[in-house]
């Protein structure tokens, strides 16, 4: 019986290959990113379009849909190769960009809309007789790697961009599925275990504990059934690395936590995903399908006498889910609260039984590891962080979006060499790191090598991979308060410190931007963030000070500028900042008074306008609309 | 939806998902998510009824539906329209785009208009943060959002057969 079912993946996988090649080498290849920053920018839309013009001009190949490669400001994205020439990747295709891209590849017609985001290169690297495929963009005319890819080393997102997620066939194809069969047919439980430790592998959800080591805990514990578990939960506003891992590549996740499953002796296991995430549920329901009717999930997999169910549980909107021992009550139908640990999940986890949770990116890993080697895997990044990290890099640079790069890169790579630094020519403030529980750092810290240990040391975390870059117009205390309330909002409400801290400080970090800060706030909040710090019962509460006394730490000034100065420098709090239309600037266009929803603009044509402060709610609309730059803010 | 000319909900809806979830540990959450899309939101014969085919305490199944933003146990309107406020399309001006919606329609965060067309509301990170703000009216996910283009969009949307 089970030679059969490894005969059967066998087959499947040399099928694979066989289309894998033949579409590569087809007449004709183009693929559309189809993840949900694809389709939020109109890829649907695109699609249709490029499927007329295919029509139009008599062509007919199969149009191969693609995960996102991570350029999030230039989607929509098409790839376009002809047998013998280069694929090439057009990026910001609207419906009517589409002919013009095609006449571009094929009569080398000018481009007004769309541009040529680069050459795409598939690339493979091998070992132990085991590969691992991704792809690279390069200059069409130099070869070199683009900015945005030359420090990137794409493991866990090597598949994003490449394969049709949809398809199993194409995971097979290259190489997928080879990890769990190496352990299954080929590895002792207590093996997988030693090699991913060996690997050095630390959790990516943000606490960086290895991995390995706790797969060991919950294989010692001697009670059945156990649980592995995949934190799907990615509740960080700005991050969506996760989204993308298993919008992109979903089989990547269950070749992992099946392989997990092995190693502790799971029977059982659930990927918890938010339920702001219905296209990624939907890719895995059809990826958990698929595996199961390859005999690769279920009863006896490839006859090894090994059985794993697997489920995918959507969450119902509460960050504090991301907190594994709430993430566990979820699962059992209760309210999102934690409970104390001791006792680990290790030992004690789902239904009391020993459960194993890792993040998405963890358990992506896992696979590549295995068919590489631990060796492989430690020998990059840093000796205290192996391996590579995952960022979504957003906010105030010119090129935002997912990257994936060797750990012990500084920030300041990130932000200038691979974001291409401050966008609108403004300076940068600080970088924020680790989600609305992380830390920012401002530019003496750009230095930074990014490993768990590191943005420690320097007043941050790694977090799950959120990067959010500021400029000069940020003003830190808003941050600050942002975040607070984000908090505060998410909260589970169960123990005080939290509950009563984070609202406290929200009101002192509202009156300050209000203008109504005193000047025993400050001490105020760093007493309180102490409390929080020391006796709240899970890491939200803990962690929750981390951003206002970053920034406290780092930006006082700005604070007090607030407080004693009754200004905000960065021009941002309502409260604190005027709106005046600089006359010589100003054109009376008129443009701006007709867009003011409080009607406080005035002004006759062509001759300067003026703003009455009375009516001014700094809405910023006025300045949205001024193509001259003519509204000061002081 | 799912509801009856005198306005009380058909519970007979709801027998297919309890057959569904049958003998299944921790299926609350799932049978109230099923619930809801069959109702728009969470009437209170729908909990009382989960409670009892769950048997399950009617405050735990009411603590489980008031825990999680998910769920909504006021009915809501024809169209929803969610604003995200996470970090990225924070600074990148969705304050503009609550105003302008505000203005227009009269609605804030949390607020469904008198005539029942439109829900307001704000979430925190819908993950695609390069595409900056972002806004959802009912599935459709729209990037790069101005004040002008959504207001345009929505008058689309709430002009068009339902």
């Amino acid at each position: 019986m089970g030679s059969i079912k490894a005969e059967a993946l066998a087959t499947a996988r040399e099928k694979a290959q066989r289309r894998w090649e033949g579409r590569n080498d087809a007449e004709l290849y183009v693929a559309v990113g189809l993840g949900t920053c694809g389709l939020a920018a109109g890829a649907n839309d695109t699609l249709a379009a490029i499927e007329q013009e295919l029509a139009k001009r008599e062509l007919a190949p199969k149009i191969t849909k693609v995960g996102c490669v991570g350029m999030c400001s230039f989607e929509p994205m098409v790839e376009i190769q002809a047998s013998g020439k280069h694929r090439l990747n057009y990026g910001q295709v609207t419906p009517a960009s589409v002919p013009e891209i095609f006449a571009s590849y094929f009569d080398g017609a000018p481009l007004e809309e769309s541009v040529i985001v680069g050459q795409v290169l598939p690339t493979v690297t091998r070992r132990n007789g085991h590969a691992l495929h991704s792809l690279s963009f390069v200059d069409p005319g130099t070869g070199d790697k683009i900015a945005f890819h030359q420090k990137q080393l794409r493991i866990v997102l090597s598949n994003c961009g490449l394969i049709d997620p949809e398809s199993i066939d194409d995971y097979l194809a290259l190489d997928g599925y080879g990890a769990l069969e190496k352990v299954v047919t080929g590895m002792k439980p207590e093996e997988v275990i030693e090699e991913v430790t060996k690997s050095g592998l630390r959790g990516r959800g943000g606490a960086g504990f290895p991995a390995g080591v706790k797969w060991g805990f919950a294989r010692k514990t001697q009670s059945w059934p156990k649980y592995v578990i995949c934190n799907a939960d990615e509740g960080d506003p700005g991050a969506f690395m996760d989204r993308s891992v298993l919008e992109g590549d979903p089989h990547s996740v269950i070749e992992g936590m099946t392989i997990a499953a092995y190693a502790i002796g799971a029977r059982y296991g659930y990927i918890y995903c938010r339920a702001e995430y219905p296209l990624a549920i939907r890719r895995l329901e059809i990826a958990l399908r698929q595996a199961r009717d390859l005999g690769l999930l279920g009863e006896d997999i490839l006859g090894s006498g090994f059985d794993f169910s697997l489920y995918v549980k959507e969450g119902a909107g509460a960050f504090v889910c991301g907190e594994e021992t709430a993430l566990m009550a979820s699962i059992q139908g209760e309210r999102g609260q934690p409970w104390p640990r001791p006792p680990y999940p290790a030992v004690s986890g789902l239904w009391g039984q020993p459960t194993n949770v890792n993040n998405v990116k963890s358990y992506a890993y896992t696979p590549r590891i295995i068919r590489m080697g631990a060796d492989w895997f430690k020998s990059l990044g840093t000796e205290g962080s192996p391996g590579t990290a995952v960022f979504a890099l957003t906010g105030m640079v010119n090129r935002t979006g997912l990257i994936e790069v060797p750990m012990g890169i500084t920030l300041r790579e990130i932000i200038y060499d691979i974001g291409g630094g401050i966008a609108s020519g403004r300076e940068f403030k600080a970088v924020q790191t680790g989600g609305p529980l992380g830390g920012c750092l401002p530019e003496k810290h750009l230095d930074t090598p990014v490993d768990f240990d590191s943005l420690v040391a320097a007043g941050s975390v790694m977090g799950s991979g959120g990067m959010i870059v500021a400029d000069e117009s940020t003003c830190m205390v808003e941050f600050a308060k942002y975040f607070m309330k984000f908090v505060c909002d998410e909260s589970c409400g169960k123990c005080p410190p939290c509950r009563i801290g984070s609202t406290r400080m929200l009101e002192l970090l509202q009156r300050i931007t209000a203008g109504e800060g005193e000047s025993s706030d400050l001490d105020e909040i760093r007493r309180m963030a102490k409390g929080m710090q020391q006796g709240s019962l899970c890491a939200l509460g803990q962690l929750a000070p981390a951003p206002v006394m970053s920034t406290l730490l780092h930006f006082e000034d700005e604070y007090r500028a607030h407080i004693e100065g009754g200004c905000c420098p960065a021009g941002s709090c309502r409260a604190l900042i005027t709106y005046q239309i600089d006359p010589d600037l100003c054109t009376g266009c008129m443009v701006c008074a007709r867009n003011c929803p409080s009607k406080a603009i005035s002004g006759k044509k062509r001759e300067p306008h003026v703003i009455d402060p009375d009516l001014c709610e700094r809405c910023g609309l006025c300045r949205e609309v001024c193509k001259f730059d003519a509204i000061i803010v002081r | 939806m799912g509801t009856s000319n005198s306005g009380a909900a058909d519970l007979s809806l709801m027998d297919p998902v309890f057959e569904r979830y049958q003998g299944q540990e921790g299926a609350l959450i799932p049978i109230l998510q099923r619930a809801q899309g069959i109702y728009g939101y969470l009437p209170p014969e729908v909990l009382h009824s989960v409670a009892g085919r769950l048997d399950v305490a009617l405050g735990k199944v009411y603590g489980v539906a008031t825990f999680y933003s998910q769920f909504y146990l006021e009915r809501r309107g024809k169209h929803v329209l969610r604003l995200c406020d996470g970090t990225a399309c924070h600074v990148k001006g969705t304050p503009i785009l609550i105003t302008g919606v505000q203005d227009k329609y009269g609605v804030g965060p949390g607020e469904t208009t008198e005539d029942g067309e439109l829900t307001v509301e704000v979430v925190y990170c819908l993950g695609s943060c390069a595409l900056a703000p972002v806004a959802v009216l009912d599935s459709q996910v729209m990037g790069r959002m101005r004040r002008e283009k959504l207001l345009r969009k929505m008058k689309e949307r709430l002009n068009a057969e339902p």
